[in-house]
């Protein structure tokens, strides 16, 4: 990078791991590094505004769009991405459920609702279909209208509170 | 050989069940690789420089001090493209990098190389291109005989269709002009891809796409190359609608890798997403409805204009869809119908799901109402009145000889249970938590609508895909150029595969172009065509291995379902044991029957087959604010046949919600030409809270003939008789005429 986008050093704490940043460009938002920097493709860029949720992850437990934060401000902060929701081959009860109702279409909005749903879920175990709906409308899906989404929700929400579908590491 | 008895169980897949989709456990992961996820080494950041006028004439572009930049390594122009300068989906019309005029605000005028994305905008930025502004032509009645913006002239397409007798003169007139707004088609995954050089001096392209054979042909004349030099591969797609069947930065990426001998990723943002690609057609229609006072239609007149943006795309089968089908799904016995396709300096219009049928169902859906008022008949008794059957003819001339259940499905919606009051919860109120009324002023409305879509390609268009069945010591692999953008063709695939070889794994290789086209995933056509083609395959593996078992054994058998059996009963053996230790490759063509062009005056049998659906929409209207709560939207629709409830209804629930937002929530705003709303911010897509609860009455399974597995697409009909619906419900609660979409506040609060 030339002089005016001089490149910067600092470190971030992602899923538990630290990584050391180099030769960024100041400028670069979260979703930007987490991406091209450090791969995790996850996180996704539909509208890089804040509008649509696809990007979203956790920052120290709080949810955000990494598309509005600057990547170099987000040091010392533990960022969860959806990445972080289940290990290797298994899946989360919601993971599960949104494959079962069809709640995936094209996908691109799936890991923003997912870590969205995940942390709506961790404050409201049981919640009926109105909250559901206006827990989501800060993610945008082009695909399916939301009523699979909202069927995956009520489902995991249900399996959770009845301690089946086992395999959920976020809870 | 093993005998099958009668204990074995069925096995719970193939067509007609809830199959879940292969792809879904990536997708929940994030592992899923779309096409704004791909990486390779060393490989640079492509930036378009668009232009901010809707015309003008380019003087002079001056790229010196772009190049100058330290880590750009390509400034490419007009003079750079080493084939045609020129590419279109229909016919080539459209530069790919302006050269001498611009007609469009967003045309590209110089593509960029760079290390990195924020290099390659600020070398974009310091292009400096010298414009004489030109007054843009951007009202789509005017354009029709206004001085000529292209070599071409300003008319796409002029269609005339006449039918019966034009002279025809009911009891009772009606008469309305309506219009429709420029909706996007607002795929979550923006435009990206990457290009890469080959050693042997062509070009790989991972591109997500609706139509891989489609690029790979433009993007070829465009390089100058041979056309086996490009390599097309689908890259993840993250929704299409119709907005991916254009060529977009194809060759700009390519004309970048093979300049500069690297690998270029190119991801539009949002604000170029909405300039980089075509819209659905604004529309404005004028109709005079004629019917007898017993309640039947007697005479349409209609006149349709489509502004088709700068550039044709795919304008003229759009206006052939306004047209044929601007009657609706009802027979009629005269008719007299003029469109128009145009070309004015707004962005170029083309392909989104309903293509064509959307625009004149809102109008005609709206005169149905009309005509039924005055007649004081119940709308829908008028429409079960006028509804088209099998056999019946429609303004073109054709004869449906599939089946046309219209009956079957007006009337069980029309029986389905309306939904009760809703609650004093502020969420459940127009406006939700943020609404600055005491909620007097809510009343409800019932709409409803009904809607015809023809399926697949149209007007002699050879339709046709392409599928191998590759069978390795029982091991099944299916390769298309079917792009999935979402609507579960990989899930189908293993269906179809479990059901006729009754095989459970099944391995779906990269859809690329190095096997024949899979034409587009759009038209409602790939169940139709590739799922077609697909059976078709694995139907010619099935009969190389009895033609095989026939030889060895002397014994020809029958595939019943799943199982090879003898004639006389004396053998029989599964399918997926007969193959095993065997290998086949077999691969097949799939053409529906043939359509023929429509003639001077719009007759003939110019359509393949026929989709029918209607909707009815419950809402709470705020007059006061102006807003509106769709509380319920119910639906029935001919599908032929359900091939996997769950994605069946998926497409469903998502056509919906694409209508309602036509409705009430979607629009590009221009001013001169220029979008106005490039983001999410400004354009409202439907949230969560603003789609209501989706209840299907009815799934009308009259298989169709002809049809694989009797299914007739389904991903259309959902989004183009919702609109009007909810349009119908919004004019029975507030009493106001409502002739645009999408509906604004103002236009119930000050209407």
């Amino acid at each position: 990078m030339d002089k005016d986008n001089s490149s910067i050093e600092y470190s971030l704490s992602v899923n538990g791991n630290s990584h050391e940043i180099s030769k960024s460009w100041l400028g670069e938002s979260l979703l930007y590094v987490l991406r091209e920097e450090l791969g995790l493709y996850g996180s996704k860029n539909a509208c890089e505004q804040g509008e649509c949720g696809s990007c979203s992850v956790l920052m120290d437990g709080v949810l955000a769009c990494s598309c509005l934060v600057l990547a170099a401000n987000a040091t010392g902060r533990n960022i969860e991405t959806i990445e972080s929701l289940s290990d290797d081959d298994s899946l989360t009860v919601v993971q599960e459920a949104f494959i079962e109702t069809g709640a995936v279409q094209c996908g691109f909005c799936t890991p923003g609702l997912l870590v969205t749903i995940h942390d709506f879920l961790e404050t409201n175990p049981e919640p009926n279909v109105l909250e559901i709906r206006e827990a989501i409308s800060g993610n945008l899906c082009r695909c399916t209208g939301y009523g699979r989404i909202v069927e995956a929700v009520q489902i995991a929400s249900k399996q959770k509170s009845t301690g089946q579908g086992g395999d959920d590491v976020s809870s | 050989m093993s005998v099958v008895d009668d204990t074995v169980e069925a096995i719970p897949s193939g067509i007609g069940v809830s199959a879940v989709r292969p792809d879904g456990k990536e997708k929940v992961k994030g592992d899923f690789i779309f096409s704004s996820d791909l990486s390779s080494e060393g490989m640079l950041w492509g930036q378009t420089l668009r232009s901010p006028h809707s015309s003008a004439r380019i003087l002079n572009i001056d790229i010196s001090d772009a190049l100058s930049i330290s880590g750009v390594h390509a400034v490419l122009t007009a003079d750079d493209v080493p084939g045609e300068n020129i590419f279109g989906l229909e016919r080539a019309d459209q530069p790919v990098l302006a050269n001498d005029f611009i007609r469009y605000a967003g045309e590209p005028v110089a593509i960029v190389a760079a290390d990195h994305p924020e290099i390659a905008r600020k070398a974009t930025d310091a292009i400096k291109v010298e414009y004489e502004i030109l007054s843009p032509l951007v009202d789509s009645s005017a354009a029709i005989t206004a001085k000529a913006i292209h070599p071409e002239g300003n008319v796409i397409r002029y269609l005339n269709i006449v039918h019966g007798d034009t002279e025809a003169v009911g009891d009772v007139i009606v008469e309305g002009e309506y219009e429709v707004g420029m909706q996007d088609q607002a795929f979550m995954g923006t435009e990206s891809g990457m290009a890469i050089p080959s050693p042997d001096g062509g070009i790989d392209l991972q591109i997500s796409t609706q139509w891989l054979h489609s690029d790979q042909e433009q993007v070829a004349t465009a390089l100058n190359m041979p056309i086996e030099m490009v390599r097309v591969t689908l890259a993840g797609v993250g929704g299409a609608f119709g907005g991916r069947e254009d060529v977009s930065m194809h060759v700009h990426l390519c004309m970048l890798a093979l300049y500069t001998g690297k690998p270029v990723k190119m991801i539009y943002d949002r604000n170029e997403s909405f300039l980089g690609h075509v819209h659905r057609h604004p529309a404005r229609i004028w109709y005079r409805h004629h019917a007898s006072f017993g309640g039947r239609l007697v005479k349409v007149e209609a006149k349709v204009i489509l502004d088709g943006g700068a550039y044709a795309s795919t304008t003229s089968a759009v206006l052939a869809n306004a047209c044929c089908f601007s009657i609706g799904p009802y027979s009629v016995p005269n008719a007299s119908v003029e469109g128009w396709g145009v070309r004015t300096n707004n962005p170029p219009c083309g392909a989104m799901r309903g293509f064509g049928n959307v625009q004149t169902c809102f109008a005609v859906e709206a005169q149905m109402d009309k005509i039924a008022k005055e007649l004081n008949l119940d709308p829908v008794e008028f429409r079960l009145n006028n509804a088209l059957k099998s056999g019946d003819t429609i303004i073109t001339g054709q004869e449906i000889t599939g089946t046309a259940p219209v009956r079957e499905v007006l009337m069980s919606l029309a029986n389905h249970p309306l939904p009760g009051p809703s609650s004093n919860n502020l969420l459940e109120l127009p406006g939700g938590t943020g609404r600055t009324t005491d909620g007097s002023h809510v009343k409800r409305g019932v709409g409803f609508a009904a809607s015809i879509k023809n399926l697949m390609f149209s007007e002699g268009f050879d339709d046709f895909s392409e599928a191998r069945c590759i069978v390795d010591d029982g091991f099944i692999a299916i390769q298309t150029a079917c792009v999935e953008v979402g609507q579960g063709f990989v899930t189908l695939v293993q269906q179809i595969v479990q059901e006729i070889l009754g095989i459970e794994k099944v391995e779906i290789l990269p859809a690329d172009t190095s096997i024949g086209s899979a034409g587009s995933t759009s038209a409602s056509r790939q169940s139709w065509m590739s799922g077609g083609a697909v059976m078709k395959a694995c139907e010619a593996v099935v009969n190389s291995l009895i033609s095989d078992l026939s030889n060895e054994q002397g014994v020809s058998f029958e595939r019943i379902g799943t199982v090879l059996v003898a004639p006389d009963g004396s053998a029989s053996i599964p399918v997926s044991d007969a193959l095993r230790g065997r290998n086949y490759d077999e691969t097949v063509v799939h053409r529906h029957a043939p359509t023929v062009p429509l003639d001077e005056v719009g007759q003939g049998d110019a359509h393949v087959s026929f989709a029918f659906a209607a909707h009815r929409a419950v809402v709470d209207v705020d007059e006061e604010l102006g807003l509106v709560r769709v509380v319920e939207i119910a639906t029935s629709q001919d599908v032929g046949r359900v091939l996997n409830p769950v994605q069946a209804r998926g497409q469903i629930e998502g056509g919906i919600a694409q209508g309602l937002g036509l409705a009430i929530l979607e629009e590009i705003i221009l001013q001169d030409g220029k979008i106005q709303n490039a983001n999410f911010t400004d354009y409202l897509l439907p949230t969560a809270m603003d789609t209501p609860t989706i209840e299907i009455a009815a799934l009308i399974e009259e298989p169709e003939p002809n049809a694989p597995f009797g299914a007739k697409g389904i991903g259309e009909p959902p989004v183009i008789s919702s609109t009007p619906a909810v349009v119908a419900a919004i004019r029975d609660a507030t009493g106001l005429d409502l002739n645009r979409v999408p509906i604004r506040p103002e236009d119930i609060a000050l209407g």
